[in-house]
């Protein structure tokens, strides 16, 4: 709506049409599912799972680590790592604005962020997909950066985590993309003939080059609930064979039916979960649990803004 | 317009459909033709030279599926001896779509493994284009541990558009079996050398081609995703795959440029489906001496060269 319309309408409409059109900026976050309007610092406190449908928002890539990890002894892996554009490959745009509009966006150099730490206290190496950079695509510095970080765990032989959260290769690296599948699965194969554990928790979405390599061949398979995750995105498939696709098709609770998964995980047991099941493949004492999450006491001061169109899917 | 010739092949066609109209009236006539048609057979010759010298990259993608360009049965049937198909994933099914068994390269036991796409309408559907289900990775990839345990090399031909996009296949598991084969094959002990003979699609590709050599004929081609896939997320529309081609640059040269691919084994004039007699003589020999090197390493020495080709790092510094 235009600014003199504003002006010119009494204050009541105008605050009135605005509570319904939009969210307030900072304070309020809208589920993408429910469509509820969460508080965030309420969605903040509940690991960005919203608090009325349990739905898992997506979260970056440095978020994840910070709830996965502990908080003392953390050593970023490469991070000094950062692409280039070997094929200068130019679309609608050139790929080196395409980086430099990402980098700008997320803070980070690519889309996967690794680190050495603990989960309540085992040792361990963990990376995370970013998801906000160019769709956390695999290219050169995401394969390299997961070979550098699995090479750590084979050295100190500790085991490897890897949230995933991807669309796939990433077209702009082409060829050079793809074969960072065969480079992340190498390394893993390596890490299955040493014994040292590798898990890998795939968060929605998950498809293409990175699921058909490093995201399919845990020792166990996690996903978070609701995760859409396979190898050919759902437009394709329902191009291909024409027909409807079936009700939550490629969710996580499709994919552990049909055999894929382990198991799904709430993002607030991940860390227990996690450090349970290494705990007992290594050999070492079992975690202690920690609190459950309370939301007691974090409020807003004025009502959730009124929810009045549809929910999103 | 004949569906057997691309559309910058169609001079040369209508070139030889003119010799051959001639030379059937030079049968039953008294009349001396044959300059005639010596000549026109020149004339084909210097348009297919100068029409192929200036190839595109997307001209190549469509030469790389030409419809009568040769499969891998036509390989397995000119350049080997003693092939015996085996079926079968021994878990759910036979997939078509890719072919497979032992058989002999000038005397020497190998495991042959490659895509097959149909000829015919109902072929091309047996065959499912070319694109194969989790079942027909499963089954390449008992092939790869069988030729591991009798000390077979393992030659992959690869030419599919990629893996099947299908909801029976995401049930049953696509991803996670293109990924298991990459991972055992990134430690096979035994030599394995890939040829794209034509379409090298993606993941549906590289689920059998993790290799120690990898050898590209001419006008094929090896990308990760198809010119139209790529066109139509970049460029929000598939009649842009030509530029897309170009940008991805997925032909032969390109690869052996970027140091991926090792050789590229040069084709007849006017591409392999022209000559196909030719191209697998060129790839036999090509084949015996990438075998011969390999053969010549041990175990282990393969097996970690393979390791260091796999997860190599060019920094670009």
């Amino acid at each position: 709506m235009s600014n003199w319309l504003d002006k010119i309408m009494p204050s009541m409409i105008r605050s009135d049409s605005k509570q319904r059109t939009s969210v307030p900026e900072g304070l309020w976050k809208k589920c993408p599912k429910c469509g509820a309007f969460l508080y965030k610092p309420e969605l903040d406190k509940n690991l960005d799972v919203c608090p009325k449908c349990e739905h898992h928002l997506r979260v970056s890539a440095r978020r994840r680590l910070d709830i996965f990890l502990d908080e003392d002894g953390r050593e970023e892996i490469a991070a000094e790592l950062e692409p280039w554009d070997r094929l200068k490959f130019k679309d609608s745009k050139r790929y080196k604005e395409r980086l430099a509009q990402n980098q700008k966006a997320t803070g980070e150099k690519d889309a996967l962020i690794a680190m050495k730490g603990r989960t309540l206290g085992i040792p361990l190496v963990a990376v995370s997909f970013e998801f906000n950079f160019l769709g956390g695509s695999m290219g050169q510095v995401v394969g390299e950066k997961f070979v550098r970080a699995a090479n750590i765990a084979l050295e100190e032989r500790i085991p490897l985590v890897c949230f995933s959260a991807s669309g796939g290769a990433r077209m702009q690296e082409a060829i050079l993309s793809l074969m960072q599948m065969a480079k992340t699965a190498a390394v893993l194969e390596r890490m299955k003939q040493e014994g040292i554990p590798y898990i890998s928790v795939l968060t929605d979405p998950v498809f293409g080059g990175v699921s058909a390599s490093l995201a399919m061949l845990g020792d166990l398979n996690i996903a978070e609930p609701y995760a859409l995750i396979g190898f050919a995105g759902p437009r394709v498939i329902e191009q291909t064979v024409r027909e409807k696709l079936p009700e939550g098709f490629q969710r996580s609770e499709f994919l552990l039916e049909h055999g894929a998964l382990d198991m799904i995980v709430h993002r607030h047991e991940m860390r227990f979960k996690i450090a349970s099941v290494l705990a007992k493949l290594t050999g070492q004492d079992q975690p202690e649990a920690e609190a459950a999450i309370d939301l007691e006491g974090i409020k807003p001061d004025q009502p959730a803004p009124e929810s009045t169109d549809a929910p999103a899917s | 317009m004949n569906p057997n010739y691309l559309d910058f092949e169609q001079p040369i066609a209508d070139l030889e459909a003119k010799i051959e109209e001639l030379r059937l009236v030079g049968n039953d006539s008294d009349i001396n033709i044959t300059d005639e048609i010596s000549r026109l057979k020149h004339k084909s010759v210097t348009l297919t030279e100068s029409i192929f010298s200036n190839l595109t990259p997307w001209d190549i993608a469509r030469l790389a599926r030409h419809p009568r360009r040769p499969y891998t049965l036509d390989y397995l049937e000119m350049v080997f001896d003693d092939f015996d198909e085996l079926h079968g994933d021994r878990h759910y099914a036979d997939d078509l779509s890719i072919v497979g068994g032992p058989a002999r390269l000038d005397g020497r036991p190998v495991m042959v493994i490659g895509h097959q796409k149909g000829r015919e309408v109902r072929d091309k559907v047996k065959r499912n284009f070319g694109m194969p289900r989790p079942e027909g990775y499963r089954k390449a990839l008992r092939l790869m541990e069988m030729a591991e345990r009798f000390r077979m090399p393992i030659l992959t031909f690869i030419d599919t558009p990629g893996a099947y996009p299908g909801i029976g296949a995401e049930e049953r598991g696509q991803s996670e079996a293109i990924a298991y084969n990459l991972a055992v094959m990134s430690r096979l002990k035994t030599p394995v050398i890939s040829t794209v003979i034509g379409e090298g699609g993606s993941g549906g590709a590289l689920a059998i081609g993790v290799c120690d050599r990898l050898y590209m004929l001419q006008y094929s081609t090896y990308a990760v995703i198809s010119p139209e896939g790529c066109a139509s997320i970049l460029w929000k529309s598939a009649e842009h795959a030509a530029q897309a081609a170009e940008a991805m640059g997925i032909t032969a040269d390109r690869l052996k440029e970027l140091k991926l691919a090792d050789k590229v084994i040069p084709e007849p004039m006017g591409g392999a489906h022209r000559a196909p007699k030719e191209i697998a003589k060129a790839l036999k020999e090509q084949l015996k001496a990438g075998l011969d090197e390999l053969c010549a390493l041990s175990t282990e020495d393969l097996v970690s060269q393979r390791y260091e080709r796999l997860t190599s790092y060019d920094t670009g510094r």
